[in-house]
């Protein structure tokens, strides 16, 4: 490749963050080329430094990191040379940044289409009124919703997926050269990344401009990057082309990404004969006058795994507060073993209570920072079965044992001396510790990386086979529900779309609405967007 | 626009609640003072006669119920009795005073909110600079101090040297650059009491945004520092803003006692105290509920404008 064709190097970047113990290295030596029009996926885990070099790639540095060695070229100058109001010219005007959260990322006082053109006003690019019409066009291109009024409307006014949009064309104001993107879909639901993912797609082709596509999901960056780098704590582990990297890995780190997607839980056998532990029988329930629930029924059998699956806003995390009596049903009821449980949790007995625990999508919020794991798992013991002094603590040890962690290691410490996936394990002991026959669990792998996710895939299929029990999980992740579901229940605007065993509800024929959200889940094939994409033209979607 | 309206009328609904409540606080607290009003106005030696017929004359035989009622009733017609001491129709009585007390608030506003925004946003836009720590210690230093040596320092400097009159006497005859003369040293006394306050909670309302998404994004498009902070931090930091000016807007009013005493300055707060002194218990409740009146206004176009400030408020879906 010639010199002149590339837009951005970065060579032996080092960036250091600031700990307790004074600054330690996050980015460890990193080079990095970028060609013009060329699309560059960064892949790896939480931790591996993905965002905090596509934030130097604009010479940039979050509060408590700092770069500390290395070059940045950019159009053959080195921004880290660079004053900061030459910094400034380069930010937004030649480089410029899509983030994770565009619902946080525009400042909620103003307008999108002011927001659009605050930078090329500023950077001298365009007028307040060639910004404005620009915006339109970008926004129709970036296919919004009335594109000619949707600028006028607050951040507020207008939903995740739109603003991701939104946020996107305003990147593209000022033609950058290089636009990074950060996880732009990911805290979209699966049938609004892919209308996300094509349009920043073809915006991306059609204006010629580079990219940095940073992303934790392998089947994401197949479909946008034309090379792909694998990073691991801070260091590059591999890099090549797209299509050699999916056929053939070569680290063994990047295979067991690759892998990861393969667990399955142990097929369960159910006689017919069985009843359910948990049934919720036509349940309706609403938030002050607005219905999210309509007549809502299925069964939970013991030892099996309930997949509760729908996108946000679908009613499945409602349905789990009416379950534990967080949320009063406006009709319907909840029956544990044939009993009708009493709607409000404070009216029901200690022994009900007991039989169905939940478990937490952020183990970060949902433990106490300030106890030790001995008093979070030790208090639900001791409420739920009485158990004192050494009789808990051997109980706590027993509990510790069964999620694969040290008792000896791990009693004393506080959440915040664990990993993501320990406080999540602590978060099931928790659960176990009042001997639940049933345990929700509520999108318990969505925060988590995905080989870490496994892990806890893994652990509760082994404790599901030990401990008999049954489980509700909740999810907005296909593949999860692949994984570990026995029956599956899909759920949109706060109705059951469809409902029953694994095999049948993912086999054709589908329930329109589900057959929408299974082609939405991106796969592993570079081709699929496109494929998904032609396929729903010429079927008229 | 339905739901703003229903915050602001709520609002509106519990300040009445709140000044009702005060009203009857006011009322009870001088009702449990030790004595008898009627003994303790005529002094000892008054024989129990007098005593009795001052008592009628003052209604006070009448029961506590049916005299707070006629004494709120009052005040909602703008009635607020005869003073007991100078025998002197209240309303008359506390006008002027008001009146003073009003412009020298407004005087000290006028130069200390503009002052300590300012002030806070350089502080918050020069974070940890020497700007940013001698803003905070001359701010902090004048705030630690009591305000009445606050003032004697300022007399010493400023008026002992003979730019200023250390007495704020009033007249009426006098021009309004006289009186913005006059009474300079209160309002700087003043001035000097309540900045610190307003312009370290804008300071930190400010410093409280700058670790947000929005502003991380406003840096990355490349915008000046001064207009990220003027643009797009200080709209969404108004309402903490709102709040500390209201709060000292109120002490402005009612927290003046100690400065007017010292400039001998004609204000409702020396009225109060003068009035304490005489135990002439008519003014010193209507004192108060004018007080309370202020700090509840307030607060409540604090909560108002608070409430405005927040664009999901003001733009529902």
């Amino acid at each position: 490749m010639s010199q002149s064709d590339e837009i951005l190097t970065i060579k032996g970047l080092h960036i250091e963050g600031k700990t307790d113990e004074g600054w330690s290295e996050i980015v460890k030596g990193v080079d990095l080329s970028l060609k013009k029009g060329e699309i560059l996926g960064l892949i790896g885990e939480s931790g591996a430094g993905k965002s905090t070099i596509g934030l130097a790639a604009m010479g940039y540095a979050r509060g408590g990191c700092r770069i500390s060695a290395g070059e940045i070229i950019f159009d053959g100058h080195n921004l880290l040379e660079m004053s900061n109001k030459g910094q400034r010219r380069i930010r937004g005007r030649r480089i410029a940044y899509v983030a994770q959260s565009a619902a946080a990322s525009f400042n909620p006082t103003y307008k999108l289409i002011d927001q659009y053109s605050e930078g090329p006003v500023f950077h001298h690019v365009m007028s307040k009124s060639e910004a404005e019409h620009d915006a339109k066009e970008l926004y129709r291109r970036m296919q919004l919703p009335d594109p000619e009024m949707i600028g006028y409307r607050y951040p507020h006014q207008v939903s995740g997926g739109q603003l991701q949009r939104a946020i996107t064309a305003m990147a593209m104001s000022c033609r950058p050269d290089i636009i990074i993107f950060d996880e732009p879909t990911t805290a979209l639901d699966v049938t609004t990344q892919i209308e996300v993912l094509s349009a920043i797609r073809d915006i991306v082709n059609q204006s010629g401009t580079a990219a940095i596509y940073i992303t934790h999901d392998l089947a994401v960056v197949a479909q946008m990057a034309d090379r792909v780098k694998v990073l691991l704590k801070g260091a590059e582990i591999e890099e090549a082309d797209t299509r050699t990297m999916l056929r053939a890995p070569r680290d063994t780190y990047t295979k067991s990404l690759w892998a990861v997607r393969s667990f399955q839980a142990t097929p369960k056998k159910i006689e017919s004969t069985t009843r359910p532990v948990v049934s919720v029988q036509n349940v309706s329930a609403a938030y002050e006058t607005q219905l999210v629930l309509t007549d809502v029924s299925f069964d939970i059998f013991p030892c099996q795994t309930v997949a509760v699956v729908g996108e946000s806003g679908s009613g499945k995390s409602t349905a789990a507060r009416v379950m534990t009596g967080l949320l009063e049903p406006s009709s319907g009821s909840v029956k544990l073993r044939d009993e009708p449980l009493p709607s409000v949790y404070t009216d029901r007995s200690k022994k009900q209570l007991q039989e169905i625990q939940m478990i937490y999508q952020s183990a970060d919020t949902a433990l106490n920072p300030k106890q030790r794991i001995r008093e979070i798992i030790g208090w639900p013991i001791e409420f739920y079965t009485g158990l004192k002094g050494n009789a808990n603590e051997n109980r706590i040890r027993e509990l510790l044992t069964m999620i694969e962690m040290d008792p000896d290691e791990f009693i004393d410490r506080r959440p915040g001396e664990l990993s993501g996936g320990q406080k999540q394990r602590i978060g099931i002991a928790r659960a176990l510790a009042a001997d639940p026959s049933m345990i929700i669990c509520d999108e318990v792998t969505s925060a988590l990386d995905q080989l870490v996710a496994e892990g806890i895939l893994r652990l509760l299929d082994k404790l599901q086979q030990d401990l008999d029990l049954a489980y509700m999980f909740i999810t907005h992740d296909i593949a999860t529900v692949r994984a570990i579901a026995d029956d599956v229940v899909v759920m949109k605007a706060g109705k059951v779309v469809e409902a029953g065993p694994k095999a049948e509800v993912f086999t054709p024929p589908h329930d329109p609405y589900t057959e929408l959200l299974l082609s939405s889940v991106p796969e592993m094939d570079p081709d699929w967007l496109d494929n998904v994409l032609q396929g729903r033209a010429s079927s008229g979607n | 626009m339905n739901s703003l309206w229903l915050v602001i009328v709520k609002r509106l609904g519990l300040g009445i609640v709140t000044l009702i409540a005060v009203s009857i606080i006011i009322f009870v607290a001088i009702e449990m003072l030790p004595g008898d009003i009627a003994q303790i106005i005529l002094g000892q030696s008054a024989t129990p006669e007098t005593v009795a017929v001052f008592r009628q004359e003052l209604g006070l035989d009448r029961p506590a119920l049916t005299r707070y009622l006629d004494w709120a009733g009052g005040m909602l017609r703008g009635d607020f009795g005869t003073a007991l001491a100078s025998k002197r129709d209240v309303s008359e009585l506390i006008q002027s005073r008001i009146f003073n007390t009003l412009f020298l608030a407004a005087y000290a506003a006028l130069i200390s909110i503009p002052l300590a925004i300012s002030l806070g946003l350089l502080a918050a836009l020069y974070r940890g600079s020497v700007l940013d720590r001698a803003v905070n210690i001359i701010s902090l230093s004048s705030v630690s101090m009591p305000e009445f040596l606050l003032a004697y320092i300022l007399v010493f400097l400023l008026a002992q040297t003979g730019f200023f009159p250390t007495m704020s006497d009033l007249t009426p005859t006098m021009s309004f650059q006289e009186k913005l003369y006059v009474t300079f040293l209160p309002a700087l006394t003043l001035t000097l009491v309540i900045t610190a306050h307003m312009m370290r909670m804008t300071r930190a309302a400010i410093v409280n945004l700058l670790a947000s998404a929005y502003i991380e994004m406003a840096e990355l498009k490349g915008l000046s520092r001064t207009r990220i902070i003027l643009m797009h931090a200080f709209p969404n930091a108004l309402a903490p803003i709102i709040n500390v000016v209201a709060i000292n807007l109120a002490y402005l009013i009612t927290g003046v006692v100690v400065v007017e005493v010292v400039f001998v300055y004609p204000g409702l707060g020396q009225l109060l105290v003068d009035s304490v002194s005489k135990r002439d218990v008519v003014v010193v409740q209507v004192a108060s509920l004018i007080f309370a009146v202020a700090y509840i206004l307030f607060n409540l176009l604090a909560d108002i404008f608070s409430t405005l400030s927040n664009p999901r408020l003001r733009h529902p879906k």
